[in-house]
C-alpha cells in the first residue's frame, strides 16, 4: 500500500476549482482583447511624454485664482448641505415603509420602498446631476436636487437596516402600557436609531461634499463650474489650483466628520 | 439620563414627577444647544438666500421633466440599441479588467500597508500610496488620464484600477491588522519565511473578506464606470450624455433601467457568492 498523503481538497474539488480559474482567466484575457481593441497603442506609449507636459502646465498653481474660489466653495458647501438634508428628508418615510418591522404592508409597500433604494443608490449623483441640468436647467438647484435623490437610497438602505436591528422588547414594553402606532414609533423606535440616525447622516455629508465638488462639470454649480471652464480653456495652472481646493474640502469634512461621528457614537 | 422635573403640585405627590420631559439627546447645556441651533438657522437662511434659482427655466422644464419619466416608463432599448450595447461592452469588459488588475495591484499594496507584517519604510510607503487614491475622486483621475493616454475605455481601465487600490488595500490592510496574532505566531515558530508565514498564517484569515471586498468593488466599479463616460473615458456613461444631450429621454430611461438592473443582479449574486465562498 502507497502512503498516501494528506490534501485538502479531494481531486474532484480540486479540478473544479482549477477549471473555473481557467474560465475566470480565460474571461478577463477576453474581456481585456474586447476593450482594447479600438485602443490607438500609439497614445498610450506616448503617455509618459504627455504626462510630463502635463506636468509642466499644471505647474506651479496660479494661486491669484484662489480668491475667486471662494463664492463657489460657498455654493459647492450649500449643494452637499441642503442636498443632505433633502435626501435625510425623503430618506426617513422610504425607510420605515422599508423596514420589514414597521412597513404597513410587507406585500406591497416593501417592494416599492426597496425598489426606490435600489434605483437612487444604483445611479451616481452625477448622472442625475446630468439629467437634472437637462430638465431644469443649470445650477444649484439642480445639483441639490442630484444630491439629495442619492442620499435617499443610501441613508434609507442603512437606516432601514438600523430599524430592523432594534430591541424588540423595548418596544414590546411600550406597546404592553397600550400605546398606539405612532407612539411606538416615537418612544420605542426613535430613540434606538437616533445615534445611528445621526452618524449615517453625518456620513453621507462627508461623501456629499466629496461629490458636490465634481457636480459642476456637468453644469450644476459648485467648484467644479470653474473646473469645467478651466478645463475647456486648457488653462491647467487653475485647475491645479481647483485640485488643491478640492483636496483640502475633502480632507477637512473628513475630519469633521470622524470628529462628530466620534462625539455622537 | 431621564431628569424628572417636578411639576409644582400639591404637597401630596410632591416627591413623585407627574410630568416627564424628554432629555435632550446629545449636547446636554442648554446654551450650547441653542446657540448652534441659531447659527444653523442662520446658515440656512444664508444659503437659501444665495440660492438663485431661475423659476422660470424651472418651470419650463417641468415639462420636460414630466417627458422624462414618460420616457423612463416606456424606455426605448430599440432606437439607439447599438450604440447602447457597445457602451455596455465597454463598461462591463472595462469593469472586470480593472477590477482584476485592482485587486492584483492592491493585495501587495494592502500587504505592504499592514504594521504588523510590513516594515516601517514600506509601510509609510504603501499608506502614502493608499491616501493618494483614496482622496482624488475618480472622475478627477479620469480627467487626468484621459489627458495623458487618450480617450476610450483604456483611459477609463486605469482610473478605476488606480480607484480600486485605494478602496481594497486599506480595507486589506485593516483587515491584516486586525487578524489573529496567535495563528502567525505558531506558523512564525516552525520557522518559516516571511513569504510562508503570509501564505500560512495571514492568508487564510483575511481570505473570504478580501473575495467579499472585490465582489464589492466590481459592483462599484461598475457603477463608476458608468460616469467616467462623462469626461470621456469609454463605458456606457458617454452614451447615456449622449442621450440625454440629444433630448432623447426614452433612450436614457433605457440606459439607466440597464445600469439598475446589473447592479441589482451584481448585488444578489455578491451576496450569493459570498455565502458560497465563506
Amino acid at each position: 500500500m502507497t502512503e498516501q498523503t494528506w490534501q485538502y481538497r479531494t481531486p474532484r474539488h480540486r479540478l473544479v476549482l482549477w477549471v473555473s480559474w481557467l474560465c475566470f482567466v480565460a474571461l478577463c484575457v477576453f474581456c481585456w482583447q474586447v476593450m482594447t481593441q479600438d485602443t490607438i497603442w500609439y497614445f498610450v506609449t506616448d503617455a509618459p511624454r504627455q504626462a510630463a507636459d502635463l506636468g509642466s502646465r499644471m505647474i506651479p498653481p496660479r494661486w491669484s485664482y484662489l480668491e475667486k474660489l471662494w463664492l463657489p466653495l460657498w455654493d459647492t458647501l450649500n449643494i452637499a448641505t441642503l442636498g443632505t438634508l433633502l435626501g435625510v428628508l425623503f430618506a426617513i418615510p422610504v425607510a420605515f415603509l422599508a423596514a420589514s418591522n414597521t412597513t404597513p404592508s410587507r406585500l406591497f409597500v416593501r417592494p416599492i420602498a426597496l425598489f426606490i433604494i435600489v434605483a437612487s443608490r444604483s445611479i451616481n449623483s452625477l448622472i442625475w446631476a446630468l439629467l437634472l441640468v437637462s430638465i431644469i436647467g443649470p445650477g444649484l438647484l439642480a445639483g441639490i436636487i442630484a444630491i439629495g435623490l442619492r442620499s435617499i437610497g443610501f441613508v434609507a438602505k442603512l437606516l432601514y437596516e438600523a430599524i430592523e436591528e432594534t430591541d424588540t422588547i423595548q418596544i414590546e414594553a411600550i406597546t404592553a402600557t397600550g400605546a398606539s402606532r405612532a407612539q411606538i414609533l416615537n418612544y420605542a423606535i426613535v430613540p434606538q436609531i437616533l445615534p445611528a440616525f445621526c452618524g449615517i447622516s453625518v456620513f453621507r455629508w462627508d461623501i456629499n461634499i466629496r461629490e458636490s465638488t465634481i457636480l459642476g462639470l456637468v453644469g450644476a454649480g459648485g467648484i467644479g463650474v470653474q473646473l469645467q471652464a478651466s478645463l475647456n480653456t486648457l488653462a491647467w495652472p487653475q485647475v491645479t489650483m481647483i485640485f488643491i481646493v478640492i483636496l483640502a474640502t475633502v480632507v477637512i469634512s473628513e475630519w469633521v466628520s470622524a470628529k462628530v461621528r466620534h462625539a455622537i457614537i | 439620563m431621564a431628569s424628572p422635573s417636578n411639576t409644582a403640585g400639591d404637597s401630596g405627590t410632591a416627591s413623585y414627577p407627574t410630568r416627564w420631559t424628554r432629555p435632550p439627546v446629545f449636547i446636554q447645556r442648554a446654551w450650547l444647544r441653542w446657540g448652534l441651533s441659531l447659527l444653523a438657522l442662520i446658515w440656512f437662511v444664508l444659503a437659501i438666500g444665495t440660492l438663485d434659482v431661475n423659476w422660470v427655466r424651472v418651470a419650463e422644464g417641468l415639462e420636460r421633466g414630466w417627458r422624462f419619466i414618460k420616457g423612463f416608463l416606456t424606455p426605448d432599448f430599440v432606437t439607439r440599441w447599438p450604440d447602447i450595447s457597445k457602451g455596455l461592452v465597454e463598461s462591463l469588459t472595462m469593469t472586470l479588467t480593472s477590477t482584476v488588475a485592482g485587486v492584483l495591484l492592491s493585495v501587495p499594496v494592502g500587504i505592504g500597508a499592514a504594521r504588523n507584517v510590513a516594515p516601517k519604510a514600506v509601510y509609510y510607503v504603501c499608506r502614502s500610496i493608499i491616501a493618494v487614491s483614496r482622496s482624488l475622486q475618480e472622475i478627477i483621475i479620469a480627467i487626468l488620464f484621459v489627458t495623458m493616454f487618450g480617450f476610450g475605455p483604456f483611459a477609463g481601465f486605469l482610473t478605476l484600477s488606480f480607484a480600486t487600490i485605494g478602496f481594497l488595500a486599506k480595507l486589506l490592510a485593516e483587515d491584516i491588522e486586525d487578524i489573529d496574532e496567535k495563528q502567525m505566531e505558531a506558523i512564525k515558530a516552525t520557522g518559516a519565511s516571511w513569504l510562508q508565514l503570509i501564505n500560512y498564517g495571514v492568508q487564510p484569515q483575511v481570505m473570504p473578506r478580501l473575495i467579499g471586498l472585490s465582489l464589492y468593488r466590481l459592483d462599484i466599479n461598475f457603477r463608476e464606470s458608468a460616469v467616467i463616460g462623462i469626461v470621456g473615458a469609454g463605458g456606457i456613461g458617454a452614451t447615456l450624455n449622449t442621450a440625454i444631450d440629444r433630448y432623447e429621454f426614452d433612450s436614457a430611461g433605457a440606459i439607466l433601467l440597464i445600469i439598475i438592473a446589473i447592479v441589482m443582479l451584481a448585488e444578489y449574486s455578491s451576496g450569493y457568492v459570498r455565502r458560497w465562498v465563506q
